[in-house]
């Protein structure tokens, strides 16, 4: 699409787009650049010693269990987050979108946790799960469970699924709710009818209806959940125990930043931008469907 | 419409707040108790009213680390970081959508591609490389190296374009029928007719900055240039005894800023979120 | 400052280094990683330093945690801005080391500047850690301790054991973790901190068994981990099946663990020598110190315990001055006074690093008046270092600690045998130190 009204100039324009594309090329391709340039070297911490390796780099990450293991377990993450927050989203989003009372106070009290940083979430949950002082931990502790994220790798596991799901939820709620509301009153009223069928109602007659959206939730869920979940992972377990929550995005710090592994490091990162790039492709076949 | 109760979606809906409010609930309450009951293990889910100074002891309290900055500057770095990445993205995108839909230049399409592709780039998939440039700016531990590279924004790029595509040219003809140029003609008409946009963007923005972790995390080497969430991490990781109640009261009020922002700005940040995202 | 570094030439950053001597000392960057406590400690030093002389002043930075200041040590020098002297961990030590014209080695330095700064004054253990294959000093020791058993003597009289009679072996630290399990005397009977540095690295020192060849990594970049062998199975199956039995409990990684211990839950733990002012400060019970237990089956006497801990490396950047580096060799040669390095040792739980410090803090009556708190000295000092027990220096060894570690939580987990444990340890340990010796040779 393109405005048939214009102004002219030719100086004023480039002025204006300056310093978007001035941050652009210095911050974003640059690094592009140079961690392209840099998956090819072998280098020492210090850039004292480089070496031409052509896709050395990529070969050992191929043949690497290590590697193949956190991308197996990054798939099941997504997948797993992304269902839940979903799920816990609609739910909500359908019960708040009926005409009960008080439904604007339930909004803001769903809408709310948005605002938590990621890293914070992680915080909180600490406090109820740590293996000392945390309070379901010691509940836990009194059925006889012992819960420690610290030690057991499923435990941790299965808590960075349910703080990335926890933090997502608000977000897959705001789209629902958006969604429904488009929805004609009079199909909403007749599908929530009170009854056995209300269920087989909402899945025949809504659903559908909140096909686009879901099916753009589905994308932005799985980048979130790939590429967004750094800091929930990193702030808990930093990766442990084990590797059992060494997801791809954890990986490529701990070996860029802590190991060291400048060439292995930005090989990773090579990667990780071709899977960026085709779900981003995703999202917009997504979005152009949507709106026409 | 005069029915009984929906008892279900009441219930439905209270289970949800709890899920949301507990975990707060119990860092409000665990505040306000002694260091010494949560170290062994003993966190009341009742708060203890006369302890309630914590939240201001909390302002001055450090990470207990040599070099580290107290919690109040901590929050301030934040709010600084916060405010400059909102203004800044929705400064530097609207005017280089304005430039995308109102004018003729060349390279206009590589420009808006160039722009889209940091889409694709977030942090994480550069991170060796774009410390490496940071380096060998001096940008390393400074404010400008914490807020300028997260300014870039394709998203808000994206919807204000789209908003500029959508003014009728009508407008665009009177107001230069009336002599405007292109500047008061953004100012005088553009800027007003997208304002609920850029409040949306602006509480998304807000909570995006306050937010970063880790940014900060490869850009300061601690000091001065803490910010509040990275701080709090900190404080929960290492070899030292934690004063848990401190951290617990760093962590609300490290809370309540984009909170505030999100729930008194809800009506346009809602709007604005589904049509920002898409 | 930063403009001249910038656009001056060297020679004429010289002049006017040269030049502002009269009027102001030199200013000398200094960047380190103790928090707490030991920062205010470190910046007393410090003050004393600069008070002691108008030559050089050092300016004194904390940079976060120890892996925090070596990459942003690594990213400075690359970048030209590189501190004049950088805290590195003992596990860092062969990255620099490997670090050619990024450092000045000590022995260096004092031929560049004319400070003698002599080997002969450190303690052997410490010495033997921070020199090069030939004996000659690269780093200027400091901050160093060994680790130690740690015993909370409540919970041993609890139990009903005298925690006076020593537990020299595994075996007797089992049997005690027996009965006080039996008795329920603590929450955790036996636990420990820095699991790979203590059971691994600081098990194959005492029980003079080798980690890797060419004499643990001091004889060239590219060893062979050794990891996969009966000493470290023995060592690993005795606290795989002490976790079973529920005597043992493994909490984490690094120094994490450490206030499970402080908070009185645990009997017995394995930590650093220098949690020692931790300990006085905020324990609850009555602790004591013990020698590391060793296996009888692979030792008959335990030989010496290496060090861990942080020296100061001197680092280069473009445009540095003579000056400088005199200044950096004055305060290597200050800290390493006996005054000064019994001072630091008597305020932090750390060991000293030289002989005369060691003898001074003696005769100041230290020892007599804190019981146990010569231990970690004995224990480092108790035999002539071997070459088995200088030190480990691997490349990347900071990744192949964690590596261990990774690996024991899985065994922990899956139930797999320590010998299968370590056999994936020696060959993901020997990936990092292969690549490390890749990337460094040219």
């Amino acid at each position: 699409m393109e405005r048939r009204t214009l102004f002219n100039s030719r100086l004023l324009p480039a002025v204006l787009v300056a310093p978007q594309l001035a941050i652009t090329f210095i911050f974003f391709l640059l690094p592009a650049g140079g961690a392209f340039y840099q998956s090819t070297q072998s280098t020492d911490a210090f850039g004292l010693n480089t070496v031409f390796v052509g896709l050395r780099n990529f070969a050992s990450l191929v043949t690497s269990p290590q590697y193949h293991e956190a991308l197996v377990r990054t798939a099941v993450f997504c997948v797993i987050v992304t269902n839940l927050s979903m799920a816990g989203g609609l739910v909500f989003a359908s019960f708040a979108n009926r005409s009960i009372h008080g439904r604007f106070l339930y909004r803001i009290l769903l809408i709310w946790p948005y605002a938590i940083a990621p890293a914070l979430t992680s915080v909180i949950f600490v406090f109820l799960f740590q293996p000392q002082i945390g309070l379901i931990t010691n509940l836990l502790a009194g059925f006889g469970i012992n819960f420690n994220y610290a030690t057991n790798s499923n435990q941790a596991l299965a808590l960075v699924v349910l703080i990335a799901a926890w933090k997502q939820v608000s977000y897959n709620f705001i789209f629902y709710l958006a969604a429904l509301q488009s929805v004609p009153r009079s199909i909403i009223e007749a599908a929530t009818l009170d009854g056995a069928r209300s269920f087989h109602r909402f899945r025949t007659m809504i659903w559908p209806m909140l096909m686009p959206t879901t099916l753009f939730l589905v994308v932005t869920n799985l980048v979130y959940s790939a590429f967004d979940t750094f800091d929930v992972i990193y702030a808990l377990t930093g990766g442990g125990p084990g590797t059992a929550t060494d997801v791809l995005v954890v990986k490529v710090y701990r070996d860029g930043v802590i190991n060291l592994d400048l060439g292995g490091s930005a090989a990773q990162s090579v990667l990780l931008m071709a899977g960026i790039v085709g779900l981003i492709i995703m999202q917009f076949r997504i979005t152009t469907r949507r709106s026409t | 419409m005069n029915k009984k109760p929906d008892y279900l979606a009441h219930a439905v809906l209270l289970l949800g707040m709890l899920l949301f409010i507990f975990p707060i609930w119990v860092t409000f309450a665990g505040a306000t108790q002694s260091a010494g009951a949560i170290n062994r293990g003993d966190i009341s889910l009742l708060p203890n009213l006369s302890h309630l100074g914590i939240f201001v002891r909390a302002f001055s309290f450090g990470s207990g680390l040599t070099g580290s900055a107290p919690v109040w500057h901590m929050l301030l770095v934040s709010f600084g970081m916060a405010m400059t990445i909102a203004v800044g993205k929705i400064v530097i995108s609207a005017l280089s959508a304005f430039a995308i839909a109102f004018f003729r230049f060349p390279f206009r399409m590589a420009a808006f591609w160039l722009i889209f592709i940091t889409l694709m780039l977030p942090i994480v998939v550069r991170i060796i490389p774009t410390y490496s440039v940071m380096s060998d700016l001096h940008l390393i531990n400074t404010f400008p190296g914490l807020t300028l590279p997260l300014i870039a924004s394709a998203t808000a790029t994206l919807l204000f374009r789209q908003i500029y595509l959508a003014v009728p040219d009508e407008l665009v003809e009177a107001a230069k029928l009336d002599g405007a140029g292109p500047m008061r003609f953004f100012w005088d008409v553009l800027l007003p007719v997208s304002r609920a946009n850029v409040a949306a963007l602006f509480v998304i923005e807000f909570v995006y900055g306050w937010n970063q972790y880790l940014w900060p995390l490869l850009i300061t080497t601690k000091g001065n240039m803490d910010t509040v969430v990275f701080g709090i991490v900190q404080m929960i990781t290492g070899d030292q005894l934690i004063p848990w109640n401190l951290v617990m009261a760093t962590t609300i009020l490290a809370l309540l800023p984009p909170v505030i922002v999100v729930v008194a700005m809800q009506r346009w940040f809602v709007a604005g979120l589904t049509e920002v995202d898409k | 400052m930063k403009r001249r570094t910038l656009i001056a030439s060297v020679p004429a950053s010289m002049v006017v280094a040269a030049s502002a001597r009269a009027a102001a000392p030199t200013s000398i960057t200094l960047w380190h990683a103790m928090g707490g406590a030991l920062g205010q400690t470190l910046q007393a030093s410090v003050d004393k330093f600069n008070a002691s002389q108008g030559n050089y002043r050092v300016n004194a930075t904390y940079k976060g945690t120890y892996s925090d200041l070596l990459t942003a040590s690594i990213a400075a020098w690359r970048g030209g801005k590189a501190p004049s002297i950088a805290q590195v961990f003992d596990v860092g030590t062969a990255d620099m080391m490997s670090a050619g014209r990024a450092v000045v080695d000590v022995y260096k330095l004092s031929k560049m500047t004319g400070l003698a700064i002599d080997p002969a004054t450190y303690i052997p253990a410490v010495r033997g850690y921070y020199s090069l294959n030939d004996g000659k000093m690269a780093a200027a020791p400091f901050n160093s301790s060994t680790a130690l058993m740690w015993l909370n003597e409540d919970a041993f009289e609890k139990a009903g054991l005298d925690p006076k009679v020593p537990l020299s072996t595994w075996n007797d630290v089992i049997k005690a973790a027996r009965a006080i399990k039996a008795k329920n005397a603590a929450e955790i009977p036996v636990m420990t901190s820095w699991p790979t540095w203590i059971h691994f690295e600081q098990f194959a020192a005492i029980h003079n068994v080798e980690y890797a060849t060419l004499n643990d990594g001091f004889g060239g970049a590219n060893p062979t981990l050794k990891l996969n062998t009966a000493p470290f199975v023995k060592q690993l199956d005795t606290l795989l099946s002490m976790q079973k039995e529920e005597l043992f409990s493994y909490e984490g990684r690094d120094g994490k663990p450490s206030p499970i211990f402080y908070a009185g839950k645990a009997a017995i733990t394995f930590d650093s020598s220098s949690i020692f002012g931790q300990l006085k400060k905020s324990a609850q019970f009555k602790f004591a110190s013990a020698y590391l237990p060793y296996h009888e089956s692979i030792i008959k006497s335990p030989i010496n315990s290496i060090i861990g801990g942080a020296a100061f490396w001197a680092m280069t950047a473009p445009g540095r001055g003579d000056d400088e580096y005199e200044g950096v060799a004055s305060f290597f040669k200050f800290i390493s006074q006996p005054e000064n390095d019994a001072s630091w040792a008597e305020h932090t739980g750390y060991v000293p690093v030289t002989l005369a410090g060691n003898e001074l803090i003696r005769k100041q009556g230290f020892y007599a008046q804190n019981p146990g708190s010569d231990l970690a000295v004995m224990q480092l000092t108790r035999t002539t270092p071997t070459p088995l027990s200088r030190g480990i220096r691997l490349g990347g060894m900071p990744e192949i600690r964690t590596i261990v570690e990774e690996e024991w939580e899985r065994a922990i987990q899956n139930g797999t045998t320590a010998s299968q444990a370590l056999a994936n340890a020696q060959q993901r340990g020997q990936v990092v130190i292969d690549r490390f010796a890749q990337a460094v040779k040219a």
